[in-house]
């Protein structure tokens, strides 16, 4: 029977005669088999296993249908697995990967890269072994911390060791307690979460995690208060930036414009367009698209601005009425030639890597693409007040705004300036466009998302009052992201826009009304 | 002799041709020999126009290739096409146009739950047929209505199950978009998680509205209500645009689906297609079809729908290989009444069965749903997914939930004699409620 068993099993690993039986798993199709492999191979200390698990992370990790191994190389070129011999291999697929693998290849590569030469290796490896509360890595912890000169990443080492002890059961309580200490020092969801999940321990350790979870609790509260101001700032900034170019030509001009919207989607195209030829083109200034995109979408939005208010605005001026409906068309007519040009999906705009990712500040979560478009709403804010200040075609269009006949005597030609106006608004919108690309769809309804809420700041803040749309903008960003977690995303919006209606009925100028004899007019 | 066929078709033809110009045709004979219309209801316009235009565009595929090969019963088949521009009361309105002006025979069309609420009771009027291809969240059986997209218990609560026990899961955010399809499935997954021992304190809903585009609080929520220590996982029925950046704010905020996992019901490969999915690796859906299933049936119709639409990134989805089911369940249907006739049509519906591009057979059953595999797939960097779960059989659809108080006695069966959509079987009596 024990020979029929032996023959049976010679004859089973036949197929996988050049695997070795700890890669061989990795072949498996199935992936509790194959997490288990990742683990055995983790721990075996073989030399092949940070190569191996390095190219199944990254998804280089080949298998043929017999069960055969290989890398591929990041120059293309197909290794085996086992002897890193360059090997000519057909039908080849990538290794079967779920959640559960990763998972396993996360902690399992953080257990191999305590040591790695560079810091920040180090750092995500002592991250990864943290959250994996791995008690089998405390040797590997131990020598790393012991070894390490970086303070911040003995800081977080010693964080993963305190995950790991209290992971064990064995660990004396005052190990346990010095443990939750650390943890209640790191004080984020994950050390919560940790402490909140710790297996039944003595009354003393339980005492300490219920409290650490206490204190972690009521300092996040704190945070999550600079948190809701950071996201109110960052919804305001883009209302702002929406609101801008309306601040122009309805604030200013009085236009019911409703194609800013689309103004503000054609930008988002471009956007598209311009990274479309980069990635063709040039994909090393990938990095800068955006801000490549920026003044094309300006120029772009704001012909077509100047195309509109000499084609159709123009014979409107003093019928708002018709104003309206004829740019409500026109908002139709172009979402319906975008879609007609790009199709009707969504468009892909990517986020260059100096967006990506979110930075930690304490507790708190600053998402850099939200920080640049802060940082941007603000720069157009100021660049805007500054050519209407400063410039002489600020000049003359606050003249004609101010009192048309009067610049008209003076000898400012009000037609091209009615015309430059208004492209300068739209020009404004589609630069927002290049913002809006990066936190939401580029599809052919992107402006009708923004329309209701830039006429809401515009008219909140006071009309023709570029600081007043600041304001209103920031307000009403702060107060609907306040609202949003007690209210809930849809009674919060509701809310919002009552208390809107009542403000405008005490106040129907807005925050900061117009002054003097330019209002009468 | 085909030449001899071929020439008297054609003196028909233009003999046809030259009545109907003279206005002399008889209506009657000009339907019996001309081409059989089918009705294509799908919005080209406005914000549902993302989805549905494809769907238009596979259906037109499905008419082109049903004709070279001959139509249906000997008969062309002309498609069709109406825009209801994303406007709940317009498909009211273009239904009908179709049916009694047209004078459809079928038609293929709806998206969104509400549209398909606004044109049910023309079809029930007209006694015409409506194939419906998305997924939806159940509780109705309509006996001119065939529902080729999944019902709850063939999608959402096999991705439940699939969750607590792949990622043994505890703790529960169900995240939707606010209207009828969302508050449904939601209704039924957290009865359901209930019936499994899950506590109300670990069960998390949040509705949002359409086109929501800034998630970061509720980012942030799902983060916090995930650090109590247990296993968290975001079940979302997020319906169209407003997955993209929910999406983006996930990945911007560092959630993995390592720790927190998300599946989506709403979102596929074409959704996918307007974002960079590095981010979103390992993230869920659950469909009844994915791009990615490996099979020679599902390639073929990938080269076909490529070289149709002359674009080879061009991506199929789940609705697109419902369409493809239903049309084929229909022909055959037709070719098994012998007519075009609605109500034969109607009858003959019921134990068709075709293939599927999952590589089995789907059939109509009696309540007017179909049997369908259910896929659970992960989010790959390249914008496919990869298939981590299949049920090893397909799965009858429940268009009534036995999680839901109302609907817990009520069946569809539309065969004779019962013929009935709600009938309650605590009461004995066809017409829903007790």
């Amino acid at each position: 029977m024990r020979i029929i068993l032996l023959l049976l099993g010679v004859l089973l690993s036949a197929p996988a005669w050049a695997q070795s039986p700890l890669l061989a798993p990795l072949g498996s199709q199935s992936f509790d088999e194959i997490r288990r492999g990742v683990e055995a191979l983790a721990v075996s200390g073989d030399p092949r296993a940070g190569p191996v698990l390095d190219a199944l992370q990254a998804g280089r990790l080949l298998v043929q249908p017999g069960g055969a191994l290989f890398i591929r190389e990041s120059s293309g070129n197909v290794v085996s697995a086992e002897t890193d011999a360059p090997a000519d291999a057909s039908d080849l697929r990538p290794v079967r990967v779920n959640n559960g693998v990763r998972r396993a290849v996360d902690a399992a590569m953080g257990g191999l890269r305590l040591f790695a030469p560079d810091p920040a290796t180090r750092a995500d490896a002592a991250e990864a072994v943290f959250r994996s509360r791995d008690a089998a890595a405390l040797p590997a912890l131990d020598r790393a911390i012991a070894g390490e000169h970086d303070a911040g990443v003995r800081e977080t080492m010693q964080q993963a060791r305190a995950a790991a002890v209290l992971a064990t059961s064995d660990a004396t309580d005052a190990d346990k307690l010095a443990a939750i200490a650390k943890l209640r020092a790191r004080g984020d969801l994950d050390a919560r979460a940790m402490l909140a999940s710790l297996p039944d321990g003595s009354p003393a350790v339980a005492t300490a995690a219920i409290e650490a979870v206490a204190h972690i609790d009521w300092a996040l509260q704190l945070w999550g208060l600079a948190q809701g101001a950071f996201y109110g700032l960052s919804l305001g900034s883009v209302l702002l930036l929406a609101a801008t170019g309306l601040a122009i030509t309805f604030g200013v001009m009085g236009v019911i414009n409703m194609a800013h919207g689309e103004m503000v989607m054609i930008g988002a195209y471009v956007t598209f367009m311009v990274q479309e030829v980069i990635r063709a083109q040039a994909p090393g200034l990938f990095g800068v698209s955006v801000l490549i995109a920026i003044p094309l979408a300006f120029l772009v939005s704001g012909a077509l601005g100047v195309a509109i208010e000499r084609g159709l605005i123009r014979f409107l001026y003093g019928r708002p009425l018709e104003t309206l409906l004829a740019t409500f068309g026109l908002s139709l007519v172009l979402q319906q030639a975008i879609r007609s040009i790009f199709g009707p999906s969504n468009r892909e705009v990517g986020t260059p890597a100096w967006m990506s990712g979110a930075g930690r500040f304490g507790q708190l979560t600053l998402t850099y693409n939200r920080v640049a478009i802060i940082v941007f709403a603000v720069a157009v804010l100021f660049g805007l007040m500054a050519v209407l200040r400063f410039t002489p075609l600020g000049l003359r269009m606050r003249a004609v705004t101010q009192n048309r006949r009067m610049a008209a005597a003076m000898g400012i030609r009000t037609g091209g300036i009615d015309a430059l106006t208004f492209g300068l608004g739209s020009g404004v919108a589609g630069m927002a466009g290049v913002a809006l690309s990066q936190i939401d769809n580029v599809s052919p309804n992107l402006g009708q998302g923004y329309i209701i809420d830039s006429f809401m700041v515009v008219v909140f803040g006071g009309v023709g009052n570029l600081w007043g749309t600041a304001l209103g903008a920031l307000t009403l960003g702060v107060v609907n992201k306040f609202l949003e977690p007690v209210a809930g995303a849809v009674l919060g919006k509701i809310v919002v826009l009552v208390l809107l209606i009542l403000f405008i009925q005490r106040r129907p100028r807005g925050m900061f009304p117009l002054k003097g004899r330019a209002v009468e007019t | 002799m085909v030449s001899v066929q071929n020439w008297l078709q054609g003196t028909v033809l233009a003999a046809a041709l030259a009545a109907g110009v003279l206005g002399l045709a008889p209506p009657a004979r000009a339907q019996s020999t001309g081409p059989v219309k089918i009705g294509i209801l799908h919005s080209l316009s406005g914000t549902m126009a993302i989805s549905e235009t494809t769907l238009k565009d596979v259906m037109l595929m499905l008419i082109d290739e049903q004709n070279k090969k001959g139509g249906v019963l000997g008969r062309k088949l002309e498609a069709v096409v109406v825009d209801p521009a994303s406007n709940w009361p317009l498909f009211a309105e273009k239904a009908r146009e179709l049916i009694t002006v047209q004078k459809v025979a079928a038609v293929f069309g709806c998206w969104t739950s509400v549209s398909r609420k606004s044109v049910l009771p023309v079809f029930e009027e007209t006694n015409n047929i409506l194939f419906y291809p998305v997924q939806y969240e159940g509780e109705e059986s309509s006996k001119n209505v065939f529902y080729t997209g999944a019902a709850p218990n063939q999608q959402a609560i096999p991705a439940v199950d699939y969750l607590m026990a792949e990622e043994k899961v505890q703790r529960w955010v169900l995240a939707g978009t606010d209207y009828v399809y969302p508050r449904t499935t939601n209704k039924i997954l957290e009865a359901y998680l209930k019936s499994k021992g899950v506590k109300q304190d670990d069960i998390l809903i949040n509705y949002t509205p359409f086109g929501h585009s800034d998630w970061q609080t509720i980012v942030a929520d799902i983060k916090k209500f995930g650090s109590a220590g247990k296993k968290t996982a975001v079940v979302s029925t997020i319906n169209g645009d407003a997955n993209v950046p929910f999406y983006k704010e996930l990945g911007h905020q560092g959630i993995k689906a390592t720790d927190i996992p998300v599946v989506a019901f709403s979102v596929g490969e074409e959704e996918l297609a307007g974002i960079d999915t590095k981010p979103l690796l390992g993230h869920l859906a659950a469909w009844n079809y994915f791009m990615s299933v490996d099979n020679a049936d599902n390639k073929a119709f990938i080269a076909r729908w490529q070289g149709y639409t002359k674009n080879p990134k061009r991506v199929t989805n789940d609705p697109m290989e419902a369409h493809v089911i239903g049309f084929a369940m229909w022909v055959k249907a037709v070719e098994k009444a012998g007519t075009f006739d609605t109500t034969k049509v109607i009858d003959a519906m019921i134990g068709v069965s075709v293939p599927n591009l999952s590589g089995g057979l789907s059939a109509m059953m009696p309540n007017h749903h179909i049997t369908k595999p259910v896929l659970i797939g992960e989010i790959q960097g390249n914008g496919q997914f990869n298939i981590v779960s299949t049920t090893p059989g397909t799965i009858v659809a429940q268009e009534w939930s036995p999680y839901l108080e109302g609907s817990r006695d009520l069946i569809a069966d539309w065969r004779s004699p019962m013929s009935c959509g709600n009938f309650n079987v605590k009461t004995g009596k066809c017409g829903g409620g007790s």
